[in-house]
């Protein structure tokens, strides 16, 4: 057993918005500058929809992530020998189209324009070229579902529905996804690159392109299958989010979750086993990723894992926000969060909470838990195609806890009594669900976020105090 | 060489070589890296910054989220939400974060182009000015030879939003302004200058600080609230409160909602999550919603109204609740509340007619012959206890001229009584009575059958019933013994007759077993937990003509099971309401209270209405609105009621005379009267002999145009400007795509002249921090400081907080804040006015005000015109009121506190106190005005942080010393006990600096309606249920029922359902009609999810979350009927004007509506239009408001005027669009 750390975020998608408010800060702090304007680290998107890059989720097109060859893995877009052959031409690289081409407008024209015929206005010029352009794509050109007629078919998430079905206005159906790297357990990204220079951090799990050894190669781009890389044209590196690593070293959470006001987030660490991802990610079927990949996270509480980390030289403060981790109740414990497209096997650390939907139609006994979540306007497999690999009973028992936390709440509530049978059907007991309510409820910023600060490692800290921030020049 | 080898992943050595650990996985592909991880750094660099501000933007939302703002290197770069805020109390959600994507962008405007650096005036006017001030050398003159020249007037008019701007310094701007300012008072009056800001709690030293100067000049500050349409006349008519509602965190305590209409996730961002809480807490939610809007998402079920049929679906819903819960069974906690809190059991007297009688109006102790005070304004019920009529405490009779029984104890002279809600057991016989019902096919009678009572009074004998039974028999609810039935009863839900589930989903589309269990489910919620079900409602439901009749169907439901003043139940408005939270204190210093009063306040509507000249397209004939039971109307055109509203006194209306008001002083005083009397005398005597005019009854007349207006914190043009292209063409006299001709219908009461004048306004100030429409239609745009760069302060009703602006830099370039941009303006208005003006007297009219006496000036409808009755100022004619100006000393009041915030008084809202420690601590903390004359020793307001403190230091939110004593003004008045509310708080005394370290939690004062502390959380008219203060109403109870004669000619004495005007258009002029390629759609313009109405709408960030420009979103098999295709141009147009934008098509909208965020600018992605070839214009371009007489009545209780409280509301929803597929489009780059 090799236990390593990994700082993981759960989103609850139950609850999301979709008002972007965690894209803003990102892209302020981190991403607002030449090179950069096409890049969103975290970005939103409607589904049904198919995103952004366009239909990143599809595979055949873009070839990112990883593939199950006669039993072991290889990258989607072929392995070492083939990136060589391919070294100056990426068959598979997204066109800045499918991302968008960035844009802005001559704003002082406005200010300093002459006395005119027409009343001034601008027009979008491109940031690529600085001519004037007809905007025809953006990094949320599918908001609230705009468009979908025409991009609808494309979405994979379809898969086994006739999304024609849903694409009428008495049917239609909307969630929100927020995005961001998922820094994996099992990243395509590092795998894809020639230089080296992708890596993640021993001791959060980060992933990071290190931006001095970055050649540009952009295999990066195309091996994530969450298009979550991204090429900086002015530096000619890759860039992607980096989990706001300054602000989590120093016990704070990552600028989208800081900002969520939907208070979707939840950031905090687990602890898994490294010896195992490997066999994790090689699962036989698509559907059995998501069962391996939670069965090699391990449980914080358990004295023989404690024993074993202390051993392997995580800190007391590490293992002391590992076993408060709001991400490790939510993912291991109650099941209620799930990955994203988990048959991608790079095992994805960002994790979310499928949403509910109002009934599609009315029941007589409209309380009845199970018929209730296939009422629903959100077809089930729409779901299980995103976070399971079309495994719907994950998706099921997930749904049907979260209707079981509102129908215990509720009959307290209202009628002053506890019904523990809600409970009993969904595996719950009345202590579980208080701690549950409590987690989606009103957790305040202290429990959505349970970071620990940088652990003290060498013995030199007492020199570095004053000596910090000055660097090489003094 | 190694260093670079080292970077290639192949060459490099291996980790063990280096001595430190590096791991691989997953088949040697995953690995974990050490050592050499400096450039690390790189993103630890970016992070890193020297300081962080608390601030906040001041922007029209009612968000109120407090940030941090960041500066790095002396730049200010981003901002992040702060998460101090104090608790929400335990087991519940904490306001953290609060904000939005909107405001995350903010500080892309502080260095951005778009930013407004210098002061800028239009390149003629300055060449004029520069001639004339060569010529004349004095400012005033100059100003005068460039207006007075009809020639050059009209070449800077048609410049306006031509671009052609150039810079100015700030003194030379500063002058031109004060020249016109000081020429409009000497020719036309001060009462023809305005202003319009909104929204004071978003920012309230920035709004006080233009309006305080204005009302010192005596010009008049035009309202927002109800020009927006966001003002829900039902809250004034149901509570005579403006609006109250519960803070977001109140929601929590909910445990059934209806979401109807309004679009929390998009519009209350930062407080939707305790709407997706409350759900883990419980909570069931039904959404009703024309679209699948974003609230949807969250709800339990979708009830798909058709868009402004909302009434139909809340006439079923109360149709199923007073049959099952108050007929079939008798809730026994709706029944107590129904009885002591809302006006079900106040009796109400048939009117006899022929074959039926008709609801009249409420019956009052006169009718009984008794000799009591205000005896035409105290109501009646029927004693259950006493077996007798009763004059229950707490009628607006009560309220003035007496004290002590103004308070809602069921209690007749000390005795306690038990009204009688329905007279159906104990009637004296059973009446036919009539009702109106409305429909798209037109207006009928339905007829009901009601229990009565016969009471003999000193005009003989009176059949009366109770509103409940009123009510009940409206609605086709059959009381259990009623001798008979009436054939217009439905036999059942399945019935489709009015007002049925079946009934409703003939019109609304939603299925009637729906409207049933939601009905049901609500009610039988409220039953269980005492009222805690909530509706949120607002945009969607509010904006139409019959926004009122909506909203009162839709409370209804709340008041009728016991929610209204509970914590988690009732109405949860939520469009534009915003809450100034120490409003009395800032009202003081904003309207400049402290020096003089009264001030001069504009009802929005009404002013542009007349100044756009919008309303000679009204084609909107009273008659086709009005009851089918009522006569003949009691005007022709919608602008005569209007012209009447005035001359009664009911709707303030500036310009007021045909006469400059300084002039009509002048002239009394030559014709010998001496004393305030004498003068306002000699005016009524002018009125009454017609020789004096309403400046409203001839609105095209040049003496009676505004002249001057300034736009500060405020877009106007690109923003809340309904009927954009009217403002263009008559009010600016600028390039307008107006495609409308006059409409055939003539006002009796107004004048009507032609041509219609074009370009009203002589001079266009917009005070800006960017070019924004306004701006680029302005005459002078001046630069405001950011929000980010200046001390102001911050409140909302979604959260009980007061928390500070504070400079993160100080203003960049030549911004300044508005209230250093109004101080200069002051300071060269003051200095030329020492010359040109002096001291002079103006005389103000005033309307009769809501929570004073004036309130009840007119239990009857006397036009003193028609010889009703003698005009009499206060009673039947406005107030009139000679105000004392030395304009030389604008500047020095301005800057410090005046006098009468000791000797008259500080208040709001009828209760009033003395601030007689309050101005003494002032002084101590501020220090005084050192200037020699009139402010000479007052408190300093000098700076904006100072005129912060003074609000902090007079307010009983924010001072809890002033709380107890506000408490004790209302107890005196009620009779009740109060002060408890505020005691445990006495002490605490909140300073701006205190405001920075942490926001605090508002302390409970009489202005609100709810309670402030840290045990609950905020609900509207909490004080009124618990503490028993009376609703200032005319019953001082909740009133389902309106009895003023307008309310019944209209036919609304009880709410009912009220189709849309579905307003198809006058066809526009010169446009060839396409009918195979075009389609008509309602035009819907809801809140943007991609701006706070215009402000963010320019920037980068927010253009590229969405189309980069103006966009309508249409129905997808809609699109495809006229072969238009996702992000296609649209060309959408009618009689009002055009508008290009690009199409969004999706399945998400209903067919035939077309929904537009309002407010994106027309500055940004639009182009020309091919039928006015001319540029497209904004959301508002195709819009034109109707105005609604129901909501011009005054001097009568609740229905009284109050600035931004009531009045006819901004409505523009009804209107319908013609879609187009543009093609190719042209830019017109020249």
């Amino acid at each position: 057993m090799n236990i390593k750390v990994q700082t993981a975020m759960v989103l609850n998608l139950d609850k999301c918005i979709g008002c972007h408010t965690c894209s803003i800060p990102c892209k302020n702090v981190w991403t607002n500058r030449e090179g950069a304007e096409y890049m969103w680290f975290n970005n939103v998107e409607c589904k049904p929809g198919i995103g952004y890059p366009r239909k990143w989720e599809n595979q055949e097109i873009h070839r990112g992530g990883w593939t199950l060859d006669g039993g072991s893995l290889r990258l989607a877009a072929g392995g070492r020998m083939k990136k060589s052959l391919n070294i100056f031409h990426n068959p598979d690289l997204p066109t800045i189209d499918e991302y968008y081409e960035p844009w802005d407008y001559e704003y002082g024209r406005l200010i300093d324009s002459p006395r005119r015929t027409h009343q001034p206005s601008l027009r979008p010029r491109s940031r690529i070229t600085g001519e004037p352009m007809t905007l025809q794509w953006g990094p949320n050109w599918e908001d609230d579902l705009a468009g979908l007629s025409e991009t609808g078919p494309g979405d994979p998430n379809f898969k086994d529905l006739d999304y024609r079905t849903y694409l009428q206005f008495r049917n239609v159906f909307m969630f929100w996804l927020p995005r961001l790297c998922e820094h994996c357990l099992n990243p395509a990204c590092v795998a894809s690159c020639p230089s080296g220079a992708l890596y993640k951090r021993d001791e959060d799990g980060i992933v990071l392109v290190d931006q001095e050894r970055c050649r540009g190669w952009r295999y990066c781009v195309s091996g994530c299958p969450y298009k979550k890389v991204y090429f900086n044209w002015k530096t000619g590196r890759a860039e992607k989010c980096i989990f706001c690593y300054p602000r989590l070293e120093a016990g704070l959470t990552t600028l989208c979750a800081h900002s969520c006001v939907g208070r979707i987030r939840y950031v905090g660490v687990l602890l898994y086993d490294a010896d195992r991802i490997a066999e994790a990610a090689r699962a036989p079927q698509d559907k059995d990723v998501y069962p391996a990949h939670l069965d090699i996270l391990l449980d914080p509480n358990d004295p023989e894992i404690a024993r074993a980390a202390r051993f392997q030289g995580i800190a007391p403060n590490v293992m002391a926000a590992a076993r408060r981790s709001p991400v490790h109740a939510l993912i291991r414990e109650w099941r209620l969060a799930l990955p994203l497209h988990p048959e991608f096997r790079t095992l994805p650390m960002v994790w979310y909470v499928p949403p509910l939907s109002p009934i599609t139609r009315q029941m007589d006994d409209p309380s009845e838990a199970g018929s209730l979540i296939d009422r629903m306007r959100i077809p089930v497999t729409y779901l299980a195609n995103l976070l399971t690999a079309g495994d719907e009973a994950p998706v099921r028992l997930a749904l049907k806890r979260l209707s079981a936390v509102r129908r215990f709440m509720r009959t307290r509530r209202v009628e002053k009594r506890d019904d523990p049978q809600v409970l009993d059907a969904v595996g719950l007991d009345t202590t579980a669900v208080e701690r549950l309510y409590r987690l989606l409820a009103i957790a305040p910023l202290a429990e959505r976020f349970v970071l620990p600060t940088r652990p003290a490692g060498k013995d030199d800290l007492f020199i570095q105090q004053g000596a910090c921030g000055f660097g090489d020049a003094l | 060489m190694d260093k670079f080898l080292n970077r290639l992943r192949f060459f490099r050595r291996k980790a063990s070589a280096t001595g430190c650990r590096e791991e691989r996985s997953a088949d040697q592909w995953t690995e974990t890296q050490c050592g050499r991880r400096e450039w690390e750094d790189l993103y630890r660099r970016r992070w890193q910054y020297d300081k962080k501000v608390r601030s906040t933007h001041g922007v029209n939302c009612t968000g109120s989220c407090s940030w941090d703002v960041y500066v790095k290197d002396g730049i200010l770069v981003w901002e992040t939400q702060a998460v101090d805020y104090p608790d929400c109390g335990e087991g519940f959600p904490n306001h953290e974060p609060r904000g939005c994507p909107r405001g995350a962008t903010y500080s892309w405007y502080t260095y951005s182009p778009v930013r407004l650096k210098h002061p800028l005036i239009r390149s003629c006017l300055l060449q004029m000015w520069r001639k004339a001030i060569a010529i004349h050398d004095d400012p005033v003159s100059a100003w005068a030879s460039i207006v007075e020249d009809e020639a050059k007037r009209a070449d800077f008019h048609k410049a306006r939003g031509k671009g052609g701007f150039v810079r100015v310094d700030w003194d030379q701007a500063a002058v031109i302004i004060a020249a016109a300012l000081i020429h409009t008072i000497k020719k036309h009056g001060p009462d023809r200058i305005f202003g319009f800001s909104p929204i004071p709690a978003m920012s309230m030293v920035c709004y006080a600080s233009g309006a305080r100067f204005l009302s010192l000049i005596g010009a008049a500050m035009i309202s927002f609230y109800d020009w927006y349409c966001d003002l829900p006349p039902a809250s004034p008519q149901i509570w005579g409160e403006q609006t109250d509602v519960p803070e977001s965190a109140d929601w929590y305590e909910a445990t059934y909602f209806i979401v109807w209409g309004t679009n929390l996730p998009m519009t209350r961002t930062p407080d939707a999550h305790f709407y997706t809480e409350a759900r883990y807490r419980g909570a069931r939610v039904a959404a009703v919603a024309p679209d699948y809007a974003e609230y949807v998402k969250f709800a339990d079920t979708w009830l798909p109204a058709k868009a402004g049929t909302d009434a139909a679906l809340a006439m079923a819903m109360t149709h199923v609740i007073v049959k099952e819960f108050y007929i079939d069974r008798q809730v026994p906690y709706f029944m107590d509340y129904a009885r002591q809190f809302t006006d079900l059991p106040f009796a109400v007297v048939l009117e006899p007619g022929a074959d039926f009688e008709t609801a009249g109006r409420f019956l009052r102790a006169a009718d009984l012959g008794l000799d009591v005070n205000n005896a035409q304004w105290k109501t009646v019920v029927y004693d259950a206890a006493g077996k007798c009529f009763a004059v229950p405490n707490g009628s607006i009779g009560f309220r003035w001229n007496e004290e002590g029984r103004w308070n809602l104890r069921l209690e007749e002279d000390d005795h306690g009584i038990d009204p009688l809600l329905s007279f159906a057991d104990q009637a004296d016989g059973w009446r036919t009575v009539a009702f109106p019902v409305f429909a798209e096919t037109g207006a009928g009678v339905k007829k009901g059958l009601v229990p009565y009572k016969t009471v003999a009074g000193p005009k003989g004998e009176l059949r009366v019933t109770t509103v409940f039974d009123l009510m009940a028999a409206h609605l086709g609810v059959t009381h259990k013994n009623a001798p008979t039935v009436s054939e217009d009863y439905p036999a059942g839900y399945d019935d489709p007759k009015p007002f049925t589930p079946t009934w409703q989903e003939a019109v609304t589309g939603v299925p009637a077993a729906d409207a049933v269990r939601t009905a049901r489910e609500f009610a039988e919620n409220a039953e269980k937990t005492r009222g805690k079900s909530m509706i949120f409602l607002g945009a969607g439901t509010n904006h139409w003509f019959h926004s009122d009749m909506i909203y009162r169907t839709i409370i209804n439901l709340t008041t009728l099971c016991g929610c209204q003043g509970v914590n988690g139940g009732g109405w949860a408005h939520y469009v534009g309401q915003e809450k100034v939270r120490p409003q009395a204190a800032w009202s003081q210093v904003a309207f400049g209270l402290d020096w003089q009063r009264p001030p001069r306040q504009q009802n929005g509507t009404s002013f542009y209405y007349f100044a756009t000249d919008q309303w000679r397209y009204d084609t909107l004939r009273p008659e086709t609105v009005l009851s089918p039971l009522s006569g003949r109307p009691a005007a022709t055109h919608m602008a005569d009621y209007n012209a009447v509203a005035a001359r009664l006194g009911w709707l303030p209306s500036y310009p007021q005379f045909d006469q400059n008001p300084i002039e009509l002083v002048r002239e009394a005083v030559a014709g010998g009267a001496v004393t305030d009397a004498e003068i306002t005398a000699h005016v009524v005597e002018k009125l009454k002999k017609g020789a004096l005019g309403f400046a409203v009854e001839d609105p095209d007349h040049p003496a009676n145009f505004p002249r001057v207006l300034f736009l500060w914190r405020a877009n106007l043009l690109g923003a809340s400007g309904k009927g954009h292209e009217y403002f263009l063409k008559h009010l600016l006299g600028a390039d307008h795509a107006v495609l409308n001709t006059d409409g055939e219908l003539r006002p009796e009461e107004i004048r009507w002249r032609e041509p219609a004048p074009e370009g009203k306004l002589d001079l266009l100030v917009t005070l800006e921090q960017r070019m924004s429409t306004s701006a680029m239609y302005a005459d002078i745009a001046l630069p405001a400081a950011g929000w980010y760069e200046m001390h102001d302060l911050n409140t909302t009703d979604m959260h009980p907080f007061i928390h500070p602006f504070n400079p993160a830099i100080d203003p960049p370039w030549e911004t300044r804040t508005n209230w250093e941009q109004f101080k200069i303006i002051a300071e060269k208005f003051s200095a030329l006015a020492e010359d040109h003006l002096g001291t002079i007297r103006d005389l103000v009219a005033t309307p009769l005000m809501h929570d004073t006496p004036d309130e009840i000036a007119q239990a009857e409808v006397l036009d003193w015109r028609r010889g009703e009755c003698e005009p009499v100022p206060g009673k039947t004619l406005p107030n009139l009121t000679v105000v004392t100006r030395n304009y030389a000393d604008t500047y020095r009041m301005m800057t410090a506190l005046g006098p009468l915030a000791e000797t008259a008084g500080v208040g709001a809202k009828g209760v009033v106190w003395k601030a007689v420690q309050e101005v003494p601590a002032l002084k101590a903390a501020l220090g005084t005005a050192a200037a020699h004359g009139v402010s000479r020793g007052r408190p300093a307001m000098d700076t904006g942080k100072q005129a912060a403190e003074t609000i902090l230091m007079l307010a009983p939110e924010t001072n809890g010393e002033t709380a107890v004593k506000a408490w004790a003004a209302l107890e005196k008045r009620t009779g009740l006990s109060l002060r408890h509310l505020s005691l445990s708080r006495r002490g605490e005394r909140f300073r701006f600096d205190d405001l920075t370290a942490q926001p605090r939690k508002i302390i409970t004062s009489p202005i609100w309606s709810g309670i402030e502390s840290e045990e609950r959380r905020y609900s509207p008219f909490v004080i009124n249920i618990e503490e028993k203060v009376p609703f200032r109403t005319l019953t001082g109870r909740a009133q389902f029922y309106q009895d003023h004669p307008w309310m019944r000619d209209f036919g609304e004495q009880l709410p009912v359902y009220r189709p849309p005007l579905e307003m198809t258009g006058r066809a526009p002029e010169g446009v060839k009609r396409e009918p195979e390629r075009e389609m008509v759609l309602n035009y819907l313009t809801p809140h943007s999810k991609w701006s706070i109405h215009s402000t963010y709408s320019d920037t980068l960030i927010m253009l590229t979350l969405f189309r980069g420009g103006e966009a309508i979103w249409i129905n997808d098999e809609d699109a495809r009927g006229i072969d238009v295709r996702d992000n296609d141009w649209l060309e959408c147009f009618n009689a009002n004007g055009v508008v290009m934008a690009k199409a969004v098509v999706s399945p998400r909208i209903p067919p035939g509506k077309a929904f537009m965020y309002h407010a994106q600018e027309r500055l940004i992605n639009t182009p020309g239009s091919k039928i006015t070839e001319k540029r497209g214009g904004t959301h508002n371009s195709v819009t034109r408001i109707l105005v609604k007489p129901t909501h011009m009545i005054g001097g009568y209780a609740q229905l009284s005027y109050g600035f931004n409280y009531y009045g006819p509301v901004g409505a523009q929803r009804d209107e319908s669009i013609i879609v187009r597929k543009a093609g190719k489009v042209d830019w017109y780059e020249y």
